[in-house]
């Protein structure tokens, strides 16, 4: 019992740090350049995406049985279309400046290869209560990722943070951090960022080297 | 006589030390040498160094061939390039004053700091004495505004050096010029600042700054043209030759190009002393000739086709070559070994795409100026271009084609076994051949 709870908080905290979606699986890179302009819109790209996660791999998970294998991607696309059409209607309800913002995104993701890709990982595999607990790490990671990005890209590129001025009236406003390339150059510093994390930890885990040896 | 591995047990580890892969990668493959190279002579190439690996470290390194001493070391070629910039980097803090010096000043220094950073991890090939930093500090400083503010311009050195080289490895891997990486970063994020051009020549320039450099990190610089219009010059005084020719149509005079000595235009450094510099480079063989003299030479052709064609609409080649910084870009940016090809048709090449395309992007574009995108596209094109321009290997015509290549090494003395036409011999079946 005591080992089975270990292994659920281990797959919910997997995708937040150890398996992030971003920083370390590199997925959905579509979305994640693309509507990482501000903290905002970046947030509430992953938190869309996060309750289309839980709810279709709960769905897809209760429904592992019957779905026959052959035809198992178009019902896990039909499932994951349910819930985005859901969510496309819920921020056009709530903004429509953040719908017009995040344009296609929202419905692009239907495609988003995290959600079919914890489908048919984990959530097919698993009762519904795990799946969910894991889609929701996975999803909260993916969220924690775009945000890394898009605060980053507003506070260069405007000088706002959630729309709030950081350095006063005068900042100067680094033009290429709104545009595309920007999304870029931050991504690649992110992934550095984490790359040297981990690189530092196993460093840090290999016994030292004696004088004179060569690895 | 011969030296394996078997002879020389300590010698493989050498290759797998993680500080200097590259310096080490060709010593694993090879390890062949003979005792003529090792002599008294060359244990001056026999580095004693026992940093790395500690007292029970192997003291030799060997290296591979070929093994030929030149008094030219990349530290030499770049200390020269640095002192032919000297001249220029004077007369462009006589146009500008103070706030040239200092910009120059802090681009090299956020250039030298950034470079220190990354070699200090001990990834990068090449060290901090080898002038490389130095040389892309000078030049991203002159392709700067004189008065641009200077956070921005120690953000460009930084973005220089860590995304144009450290990125790649180091000195010889980056596949574009450093300093244009550096300045197409801040043309991106700071369109106008980028674009806030001063006069040459102002008076009190040697006292006073332009207010835009002393910007609080961060902040938008003060307006040029404002401090311009208090000083009694028109508020166009300020523009480059090109950006007057692209939006105002007035073209400037040559005497105006060349010297900036009777008019406020904003020249940027001067074309004459970069073509004195450069010549001096050529003749003492830092820089190849052919490079600067392709992308000027397809410059003025392609421009005066289209004066020829059409001379109301397009300014005359002389405009073209000796406007923004085209001089500049073809001597100093154009000539970077690291990131133009090392065949000589290739050069060729490769300075006339550059030149073609800045004429391009100056007629047709929405920019004023092209010469950096020219010269970022042809980085990118250069591995193709050398590519496609092997030489023909020593001793075969044009009737006697080879069908294939060599792709390397590029010695032309090289000829691989299959252009030879070498035929493996056949397996003879002796006809004694022990029966069991």
């Amino acid at each position: 019992m005591n080992t089975a709870h270990y292994k659920t908080w281990d797959e919910f905290t997997e995708g937040i740090w150890r398996q992030n979606p971003v920083f370390v699986m590199v997925l959905g890179m579509c979305p994640v350049l693309a509507v990482s302009v501000s903290a905002v819109n970046a947030l509430s790209m992953g938190l869309a995406t996060l309750f289309v996660l839980v709810c279709s791999c709960g769905l897809v998970s209760l429904l592992r049985r019957m779905v026959p294998k052959e035809v198992r991607i178009a019902v896990y696309i039909v499932i994951i279309a349910t819930f985005v059409t859901a969510v496309d209607y819920a921020i056009q309800a709530i903004s429509l400046a953040l719908y017009d913002a995040l344009g296609a995104f929202i419905q692009l993701i239907v495609v988003n290869c995290i959600i079919l890709g914890r489908a048919e990982a984990h959530a097919s595999k698993n009762p519904p209560l795990p799946a969910m607990l894991n889609a929701a790490g996975m999803g909260i990671g993916f969220a924690i990722g775009l945000f890394a990005l898009g605060a980053v890209r507003e506070v260069l590129g405007a000088g706002t943070l959630f729309g709030i001025t950081l350095f006063g009236a005068g900042f100067q406003p680094w033009v290429i951090m709104v545009l595309p390339p920007g999304g870029f150059f931050v991504l690649g510093a992110w992934l550095l960022f984490f790359s040297w994390l981990e690189r530092r930890k196993l460093r840090r885990a290999a016994p030292p080297m004696e004088a004179g040896q060569h690895v | 006589m011969k030296i394996g591995k078997a002879f020389h047990p300590q010698i493989s580890p050498i290759c797998a030390d993680e500080k200097e892969p590259r310096a080490h990668a060709m010593t694993s493959v090879s390890l062949v040498c003979d005792l003529s190279w090792f002599n008294l002579r060359n244990l001056r190439n026999l580095r004693i160094d026992s940093r790395f690996y500690g007292m029970s470290a192997p003291l030799i390194e060997i290296r591979s061939a070929p093994h030929v001493q030149s008094a030219k070391t990349v530290e030499t070629i770049m200390r020269n390039v640095v002192y032919s910039l000297l001249p220029i980097c004077t007369f462009y803090v006589f146009q500008y004053g103070i706030s040239a010096l200092l910009s120059i000043a802090v681009v090299t220094g956020a250039c030298l700091l950034t470079e220190r950073f990354f070699v200090g991890t001990g990834t990068q090939a090449g060290r901090l004495s080898d002038y490389s930093a130095v040389i892309t500090g000078i030049l991203l400083a002159l392709t700067l505004p004189p008065g641009f503010p200077l956070w921005m311009g120690a953000v460009a050195g930084m973005v220089a050096i860590a995304l144009g080289k450290a990125l790649f490895g180091g000195i010889g891997f980056n596949v574009f010029n450093p300093a244009l990486v550096g300045r197409a970063f801040v043309q991106a994020a700071f369109p106008t600042a980028i674009a806030t051009y001063t006069p040459s020549f102002l008076p009190g320039r040697f006292t006073e700054f332009i207010p835009s450099t002393l910007a609080w990190p961060l902040m938008i610089p003060d307006s040029a043209a404002a401090w311009l219009k208090a000083k009694n010059l028109d508020a166009l005084a300020g523009a480059t030759p090109l950006a007057k020719w692209k939006f105002d149509g007035v073209l400037a005079n040559a005497d105006e190009l060349l010297t900036s000595l009777s008019g406020h235009m904003a020249v940027g450094p001067s074309p004459l002393l970069i073509l004195l510099c450069g010549a001096y480079l050529a003749s003492r063989r830092f820089m190849d000739w052919r490079i600067p003299l392709a992308v000027l030479g397809s410059a003025a052709l392609t421009a005066w086709l289209l004066f020829a064609f059409d001379p109301a609409r397009y300014p005359n080649p002389f405009f073209m070559l000796f406007s923004g910084g085209l001089i500049l870009g073809a001597v100093y940016m154009a000539t970077d070994m690291a990131t133009s090809p090392v065949t000589p048709k290739g050069m060729w090449v490769y300075g006339a795409l550059i030149g073609l395309l800045t004429v391009v992007i100056r007629y047709y574009s929405g920019l004023p100026e092209g010469v950096m995108y020219a010269i970022l596209i042809a980085n990118a094109a250069s591995p193709l271009i050398e590519k496609i321009t092997q030489p023909v290997p020593f001793g075969r015509g044009v009737l006697d084609r080879v069908k294939k290549r060599a792709t390397y090494p590029l010695n032309p003395g090289y000829i691989s076994r299959e252009e030879a036409s070498a035929v493996t011999p056949k397996k003879r079946f002796l006809p004694n051949k022990p029966k069991k």
